[in-house]
């Protein structure tokens, strides 16, 4: 058998799986984008362009999605950079590990369940009750947009801490004690030099978190209280409660285009600032 | 700086600590802690509900996750030192299923297979009498992708800091091709390989946005808690959130352990 026989044949599941469950999919969603609604729910076939001109009927989910993935974005990133440059440059080698594992492990256990931890802690024996014995009366926190930030932030950190530690660990220190050598007051050698190599490891941790929060369904399901929903939120319901079928597609075409045009955006920064894509490693 | 840490680690844990903590509660209320208990657990456990719930979830997670290391790994195997179209049309798939938000994923599966089984169910019934649905195949194969996608980056990975020199020496001292795969490439590439079996199984388990959408008339774990949330929080939730979390956390450590040693392995 010759070699490249073989590798047909070690690849041939993959492809099937891949046309049957991505490729499949992603047209049929293309297709009933420009479709109808049938009476009794699901899809009738039809050419129109009806669902797109309708999409400004789920305006609040696109706006609530566009303002709340890069406000949480930003807020992770704020978060998260200390605390990545703490991790690669002020912690000693022992700990360190441990320390980004600690930072890791949230991330893999299930983000249904640490979401709705939230609850009680922005619910009305948490926080806010704390609040009060200080003279706050009345913050309401869950079901707000804050309540969703808070669970963005918190559901995201890790993905952002770890490739801006990455940048950060890869960071030639002589560079820094040059700069001290030659007289750079500390702030000024972490804006000329730190930040702008670090800069790969920043945009390829708010891609990737903005990317997951641009399809977000549960942080807002679970702290947002149907008050603050995003386009996730609305693709549920017009999937499973409305079963329109072909509207729904439009909405979730109308997602990912936005999402590419994101990410192309972002490709030219990346080439710009010289990042490469292996940073983010295996989380 | 260090207090610093101190304080993201303390907003990192304490969710997790607070739910952990209030499922020991004797008490009714999910939201206090009144005197300690394992009744909650006790209850959880003796739910059939959950523990149905928990078999489904098992089940999808262990089939997935082994249809997509097999099918993963020989895709990983055949795409390592391949050039041209086909090479690229693989990494753009891959990068496809990684990229492309949980929830479209989840929809685009529900349209089609809906669509495709309301074509071929009429024949099928009529022939054989069983027709098509979803649930446990439609979990596994959507899963499945994902997954999949996830062990060919993780062993091609590996597959690509192999040293060649030892898989010449194997030839040159006439060990057959598959041999050569057998006795040398395999166990080298077996830690990587057991690492993504451990986080397709996670993913899956994990899983809540597309099980949402292609569960059909089954009910998976995250979508039972899901749902319970929505009627009110119980200390019972508290303690299978509790449950859930320490099993994933210790997939997590078996992986990073493999992957640790599939490094170390690496670098001799």
């Amino acid at each position: 058998m010759t070699q490249s026989r073989a590798r047909a044949l070690l690849l041939t599941p993959a492809a099937l799986w891949y046309a049957a469950m991505l490729l499949l999919p992603l047209a049929v969603v293309l297709i009933f984008s420009f479709g109808e609604r049938s009476a009794i729910g699901g899809y009738a076939p039809g050419f129109t362009f009806e669902q797109y001109a309708n999409l400004p009927a789920r305006f609040a989910a696109f706006r609530n999605t566009l303002t709340l993935a890069p406000v949480g974005t930003i807020a992770a990133l704020l978060i998260a950079y200390p605390l990545a440059y703490f991790l690669a440059v002020k912690v000693s080698p022992k700990w360190k590990t441990m320390l980004l594992v600690l930072v890791i492990v949230p991330f893999w256990t299930s983000i249904l369940i640490r979401s709705y931890a939230w609850i009680f802690l922005l619910g009305g024996k948490g926080i806010p009750a704390l609040l009060e014995t200080v003279g706050l009366d009345d913050v309401r926190l869950l079901n707000t947009p804050f309540a969703v930030l808070v669970g963005i932030v918190y559901g995201y950190l890790p993905l952002m801490v770890f490739p801006i530690y990455v940048a950060l660990e890869k960071l030639d220190k002589r560079l820094l004690e040059a700069a001290a050598d030659l007289g750079t007051p500390p702030w000024r050698a972490f804006l000329q030099i730190t930040l702008p190599l670090s800069m790969p490891g920043v945009l390829t941790g708010s891609m990737l978190v903005f990317i997951l929060l641009m399809g977000e369904f549960l942080i807002p399901a679970i702290l947002g209280g149907g008050k603050v929903f995003f386009v996730g939120n609305a693709l549920v319901d017009l999937f499973l409660q409305s079963r329109n079928w072909a509207f729904g597609s439009a909405v979730a075409v109308a997602l990912v285009v936005i999402m590419l045009i994101t990410v192309g955006i972002y490709t030219r920064l990346v080439k710009r600032f010289g990042a490469s894509r292996d940073d983010v490693g295996l989380m | 700086m260090r207090l610093y840490a101190w304080a993201v680690y303390a907003f990192l844990y304490l969710p997790i600590g607070i739910i952990a903590l209030f499922s020991f509660s004797a008490g009714r209320s999910a939201s206090q802690m009144q005197g300690f208990s394992l009744q909650w657990y006790g209850r959880a456990l003796n739910n059939p509900f959950v523990m149905e719930a928990l078999w489904t979830s098992v089940r999808v997670a262990f089939l997935s996750a082994v249809l997509a290391t097999v099918v993963g790994t020989m895709a990983a195997l055949a795409l390592t030192g391949m050039r041209g179209r086909t090479r690229k049309v693989f990494d753009l798939l891959v990068q496809i299923a990684v990229m492309i938000p949980g929830i479209v994923i989840g929809i685009a599966t529900l349209i089609a297979l809906v669509s495709v089984f309301d074509l071929v169910n009429p024949w099928l019934e009529a022939l054989t009498g069983w027709k098509l649905s979803l649930g446990t195949g439609s979990l596994v194969a959507a899963h499945g992708l994902f997954t999949m996608s996830l062990v060919v980056l993780l062993v091609r990975g590996r597959m690509e800091t192999l040293d060649g020199a030892l898989i010449e020496a194997s030839g040159d001292l006439g060990a057959t091709p598959m041999g050569t795969f057998w006795q040398v490439t395999f166990p080298q590439i077996l830690p990587a390989i057991l690492a993504g079996f451990l986080l397709a199984f996670t993913f899956s388990f994990d899983d809540f946005i597309i099980a949402f959408f292609v569960a059909g008339a089954e009910t998976t774990l995250p979508i039972y808690v899901f749902s319970s949330i929505r009627r009110g929080v119980t200390p019972e939730i508290n303690a299978i959130g509790t449950m859930v979390m320490a099993a994933s956390l210790f997939m997590l450590i078996v992986a990073q352990l493999l992957l640790r040693r599939s490094q170390a392995q690496a670098r001799r």
